[in-house]
């Protein structure tokens, strides 16, 4: 491939990609994405190209590995173009049938189709099915139906070209107003509007300035980014291309996780190609603008993901955080302006830039335009990512998108913006989602990270758990984080424990106004968060597990206890064969009984004991029944009276 | 330079810019404590003792005072209710770990700290860095430095440099507000030079 000279070439590029492409031709699109992948996706590609070479099909069908599609809990996914089937949870032995039925008899395989829960009917395509029907997918759209590996495909779907409008019809001022106007916020963390960013290094008098992508994605359970770095690497480089334009930067930086191995292949593919193809490197089809783009990897620490860790990483040093009184726009990698976004930001550039600003801000509230990715994952039944217009109201992310809680359990909470947001409890399920709004509830955007809570969750235990991924990840330079947190994590597992007492309260909140107040970055500043939003929404759950060594969620382990109903036990010895630490006295028409002493708390007689029955009980903040004595334990059954 | 007026405690204080707002208080005797500031060394913002209200454009924050510039016109308050609150907590997180140092014993009766508030981890490193700073920035050695992350943070000597430069320096020892370093090296000590060890019974 020679390199692309003028927009003009490139569009005379593209028409002649698409016409070597027939619309009407066979295409099965499989998500390759790490989610799929560890569900097996490698096996099913593989059996999808050998079963169309066994029955002769190879002409007739295209095979697409594609990035991840979202609807991660039904992976792996495939879906047959032109008609758009779309089959879920696919394994290699449904392969032969799915060539032979569907692809050379054009029948539909039912039990492959997805089933609505709610009236039971199959859907064929992917835009009916629920999880699918109510996002707007607009930046994470295109990450099903290209092959990230594939520049052609990001052409063949209109890449490329916002970077051409803009080197060859926009001056700077021109590129930076519409961002600008676009009101676009950063999809990181901050929510810091990405004009005013731009501008600031912009007007920064320093010449060599930087552009960075910060895909050091590490909340637990959020993958926004590396979906978008896997699947569809092309927009970010060329979103991350226009900033360099309208700052006036040569040089970018993608910093990236080690933990990515399949996002850092791609980035450098990606990279490689933009370079062969002259969307990268020196006179960018012949603009005469030059701009270069190196990706470093992170050696998996937490706080890089701060901007200004992650710019003394890059710098070779180790990650710490450094006082932020200059902006890193003004002052950021290596004393220069620097403007450091967050992938998905990158992403939204060429959109906007493609269809404008007016098109763009038609979308979501007044302080968030634009749609957010969100990572929707624990207690829901549609776990996967979701892309939504900002404004949309909580409730409808998880019940509508989210299909709810599985198990007919009852939503308690949702913990939104990684391990220093918050949780925004059921009262407030019709929130928007937004910056400001979720601000205001406590909790923050972060970076898209939502974890769904049912009934069974305890928010005490929550807050512990934030507070020592957050006691790990910390740098441990300044003491308001590092010691504050350290104390703080110690207070929590007390209270979880049983070792509350009166004061612990008070003395949390004190720790976090130390660490609010005075914690030299943004990561020590938001750190006593889980604590302080569960707090405001369950403090009763503080107080019965401090007061009354309660857990009213009965999930605390030194809490609780399993106990056995002699009423309903019908002696039928599935928890007691089952119990891994023989704790369960009993036998045959004899009343089981729980070894108080050698019970473990593990729950499995708890799962064991048939519904119908429901005998074992968990029990919380009061005492064991003493059991039934001895010779009460018989069961006698009336058909065996006579 | 141009001179930048500004206000601490109620007072006029003029300073050059650049200067942090540590720097133009201890100019006109105005006293802020401070445990990882050195006036050798970079400022590294890491103790948050020197924690101040600064009041920009009408707007209260809490700020370090050693990293923190002068600004025009900013209204400076290097004692309150919270600052006094705040220093008050960050001593008693370090006392936990150095509760014998001098340096924290003098501050811990100032702002009424409770040397016994938070459970004893005797570590008495407080993670200042003045030691790791010092053979950095001023020895251009790099013999000790800081190894892991939160809180199992800690310093150390670099054996193999420690071995060549510190018997004749050992100038950051005079440093440490709670003789943590010493500690450190003497355990260095042993374990590179074997034969100042006792030797064991034969």
């Amino acid at each position: 491939m020679s390199q692309i000279n003028s927009p003009a070439e490139l569009e005379e590029f593209r028409q002649s990609i698409l016409s070597k492409r027939d619309p009407d031709k066979h295409c099965i699109t499989l998500c390759s994405g790490s989610a799929c992948h560890a569900s097996g996706s490698a096996e099913v590609i593989a059996s999808i190209e050998e079963e169309i070479k066994k029955q002769g099909l190879g002409a007739e069908v295209d095979v697409r590995r594609t990035g991840c599609h979202g609807f991660c809990e039904r992976g792996p996914i495939i879906v047959i173009h032109p008609e758009e089937i779309c089959y879920f949870q696919i394994e290699p032995k449904d392969v032969p049938e799915i060539i032979s039925q569907t692809i050379k008899e054009k029948k539909l395989i039912e039990r492959l189709l997805y089933t609505d829960p709610g009236t039971n009917k199959k859907i064929i395509h992917e835009s009916e099915i629920p999880f699918y029907k109510y996002q707007k997918r607009l930046v994470f759209g295109s990450n099903g139906s290209i092959d990230p590996k594939s520049i052609e495909d990001y052409l063949a779907i209109g890449g490329y070209a916002a970077l051409a409008k803009v080197l060859s019809g926009m001056t700077s001022e021109q590129v930076l107003d519409e961002v600008k106007k676009s009101k676009l916020r950063g999809r990181g963390g901050g929510g810091f509007p990405a004009g005013s960013k731009w501008e600031g290094s912009r007007n920064a008098p320093e010449k060599i300035k930087y552009v960075i992508v910060n895909a050091d994605e590490g909340d637990p359970g959020a993958y926004m980014d590396r979906a978008l770095l896997e699947g569809n690497p092309h927009s970010i480089l060329e979103g991350l291309t226009i900033g360099a334009y309208a700052i006036g930067s040569h040089e970018g930086y993608i910093y990236v996780r080690q933990e990515y191995p399949l996002a850092v292949e791609n980035v450098h593919i990606a990279i490689k190609k933009a370079e062969e193809y002259g969307f990268l490197g020196k006179n960018i089809l012949g603009s005469g603008f030059d701009f270069i783009v190196k990706v470093h990897r992170g050696a998996g620490a937490f706080v890089c993901g701060e901007s200004t860790a992650l710019m003394t990483a890059l710098e070779g040093r180790a990650g710490e955080p450094r006082p932020k009184y200059i902006r890193s726009n003004i002052k950021g990698l290596w004393d220069r302006p620097s403007v450091l976004n967050n992938v998905e930001t990158w992403a939204n550039v060429p959109l906007i830039i493609n269809k404008g600003a007016d098109w763009f801000t038609q979308f979501g509230t007044e302080g968030s335009k634009g749609t957010k990715i969100f990572s929707l994952v624990g207690k829901i039944t549609n776990t996967g990512l979701v892309e939504v217009p900002m404004g949309m109201p909580l409730r409808d992310i998880i019940y509508k998108i989210g299909g709810g809680i599985p198990g007919g359990k009852k939503f308690k909470a949702v913990q939104t913006g990684g391990p220093s947001g918050g949780c925004v409890p059921e009262e407030l399920l019709d929130l928007q989602v937004g910056f400001d709004e979720l601000t205001m509830a406590g909790s923050m955007m972060g970076s898209g990270g939502m974890i769904v809570m049912d009934e069974d969750t305890c928010m005490v235990d929550v807050s512990r758990y934030f507070i020592h991924f957050l006691t790990d990840e910390s740098c441990g330079k300044c003491v308001p984080c590092r010691e504050g947190l350290r104390q703080m994590l110690r207070i929590l597992t007390n209270i979880t424990e049983g070792k509350g007492k009166e004061g612990d309260i008070e003395l949390l909140e004190e720790l976090s106004e130390t660490a609010r107040e005075a914690a030299l970055c943004a990561l020590g500043k938001s750190a006593p968060n889980p604590f302080l939003s569960t707090l405001r929404y369950f403090r009763d759950e503080y107080e019965a597990h401090i007061r009354e060594k309660r857990c009213p969620a009965l999930s605390c382990k030194e809490l609780i206890a399993f106990h056995i109903d002699p009423a309903k036990c019908q002696a039928c010895m599935m928890c007691l064969k089952k119990c891994p630490a023989e704790a369960i006295v009993g036998g045959k028409n004899k009343i089981h009984v729980i070894d108080q002493e050698k019970c473990t708390k593990c729950g499995t007689c708890f799962e064991a004991c048939p519904p119908r029955f429901g005998a074992v009980k968990k029990i919380s903040g009061e005492p064991v029944p003493s059991p039934v004595p001895e010779e009460e334990r018989i069961i006698i059954r009336k058909s065996k009276e006579k | 330079m141009s001179q930048i007026l500004l206000q601490i405690d109620g007072k006029e204080v003029g300073a050059r810019e650049g200067m942090t707002i540590l720097e133009a208080a201890q100019s006109v005797g105005i006293s802020i404590p401070t445990l990882c500031h050195h006036e050798k060394l970079e400022p590294y913002g890491a103790c948050r003792i020197c924690t101040v209200e600064v009041e920009v454009r009408g707007r209260t924050n809490l700020v370090a005072s050693c990293i923190y510039p002068v600004e025009k016109s900013l209204v400076v308050r290097t004692r309150s209710e919270k600052v006094d609150r705040i220093r008050k907590m960050i001593l008693e997180l370090l006392l936990a770990h150095a509760p014998d140092a001098f340096e924290l014993q003098d501050l811990a009766r100032e702002y009424g700290a409770d040397k016994n508030r938070f459970d004893k981890e005797a570590s008495f490193c407080i993670h200042c860095g003045l030691c790791v700073r010092y053979c950095v920035e001023v020895r251009k050695k790099n013999a000790v430095g800081f190894v892991d992350r939160g809180t199992r943070r800690e310093i150390s000597f670099i054996p193999e440099i420690a071995a060549k430069e510190c018997w004749n320096c050992k100038e950051c020892f005079s440093l440490c507000p709670t003789s943590a370093l010493q500690a450190a090296f003497v355990l260095t000590e042993a374990l590179i030079s074997p034969s100042s060890e006792p030797k064991s019974e034969e």
